[in-house]
């Protein structure tokens, strides 16, 4: 309940930051007190990657982002109230859905039914392995991974391509960036 | 890069614990928590402050780029490569138990084993990739 309490103020605050400097370091905060949470759910695989990917990887890409950008906020062109609007109709949406959600932990959810004691049941007799999980993404569900990977690939190429072919025409045209505008 | 002693030393004492739990979590992922895309990201933020901390040429000459791509590209290979492999031993793609006739759980074992170490060594070259690129670029304005 405390973890939730600190989630929701620092979402609160970065919201209200003028700072994006500021901005960015809350939102590894923000990252890091998930991670926590998702410990104390039982859910240590979401938390390492919690941790490592928003608090740590996700930041500094962020903060490298300012260093290129700037970290100055433009002044908002427009009044709040819509876009408070929108999301509090959202949030009530989202909320309304939870209703009829079966309770946290409830042994008779859908969710402990099936498929998961198949699962738990047989990881230990066919995959002979203690972490369920990476039986799952690594051998049940091992097509689905080999794509996540392959998404990653196909990602990180896309991102390496848009990054490094300007940076090497910059260099080709043998001037200072500052001449480029920026997109 | 910075020039404070203390991130410098800090760093320099963090950096092989960091590296080490990386590659704990790769190879014990099938028995306590993490696997693949943990280790690597684990791995890939040592990198990246090392590269924080002692500037972005220093962490080039640890990891090369060229070294990287290959890598990157490397573990996916691997992964489909492992699928390829059960199935020129008989089994389905990606069915590990072909790996080992005899014993069904040892060939799981090598082939979460294998596929693991695939998607680990792709995320940490292609985080590292992405941070060196974006550290690389000139400030725009």
């Amino acid at each position: 309940m405390l973890l939730l309490t600190l989630l929701a103020a620092t979402a609160v605050t970065i919201a209200r930051m003028r700072s994006l400097l500021a901005a960015v370091m809350l939102t590894g905060i923000y990252s890091f007190l998930g991670a926590g949470w998702m410990l104390l759910l039982d859910a240590p695989d979401v938390a390492f990657t919690e941790a490592a990917v928003g608090a740590g990887v996700s930041t500094v890409l962020m903060l490298a982002t300012l260093a290129l950008t700037g970290s100055d906020m433009k002044p908002r062109g427009h009044s709040p109230w819509l876009p408070l609007a929108a999301v509090l109709v959202t949030g009530a949406a989202l909320v309304y859905g939870t209703m009829d959600m079966p309770a946290f932990g409830d042994p008779n959810a859908p969710i402990q039914l099936y498929p998961s004691p198949s699962y738990v049941d047989k990881t230990e007799a066919e995959i002979g392995v203690p972490n369920v999980i990476t039986a799952v993404l690594g051998s049940y569900r091992g097509y689905d991974t080999l794509g996540e990977t392959t998404v990653i690939f196909t990602a990180g190429i896309a991102v390496l391509l848009l990054l490094r072919g300007r940076h090497r025409r910059v260099r080709g045209d043998d001037t200072p960036s500052d001449g480029e505008t920026p997109r | 890069m910075t020039t404070v002693t203390i991130l410098r030393v800090v760093t320099k004492i963090l950096m092989p614990y960091i590296l080490l739990f990386g590659l704990y979590v790769q190879f014990h992922g099938d028995f306590g928590p993490g696997g693949g895309f943990q280790a690597g990201v684990i791995f890939a933020a040592g990198i990246i402050l090392y590269a924080l901390v002692y500037g972005l040429n220093s962490a080039i000459r640890i990891a090369p780029p060229v070294v990287l791509e290959s890598l990157f590209a490397l573990g996916v290979l691997i992964f489909a490569g492992t699928g390829v492999a059960t199935m020129l031993m008989g089994g389905h793609f990606l069915d590990y138990n072909a790996l080992s006739p005899h014993d069904p759980i040892h060939g799981q074992h090598w082939g979460l084993m294998a596929v693991e170490f695939g998607v680990g060594m792709a995320v940490a070259s292609g985080m590292t990739l992405i941070y060196f690129a974006f550290a690389g670029r000139e400030r725009v304005r």
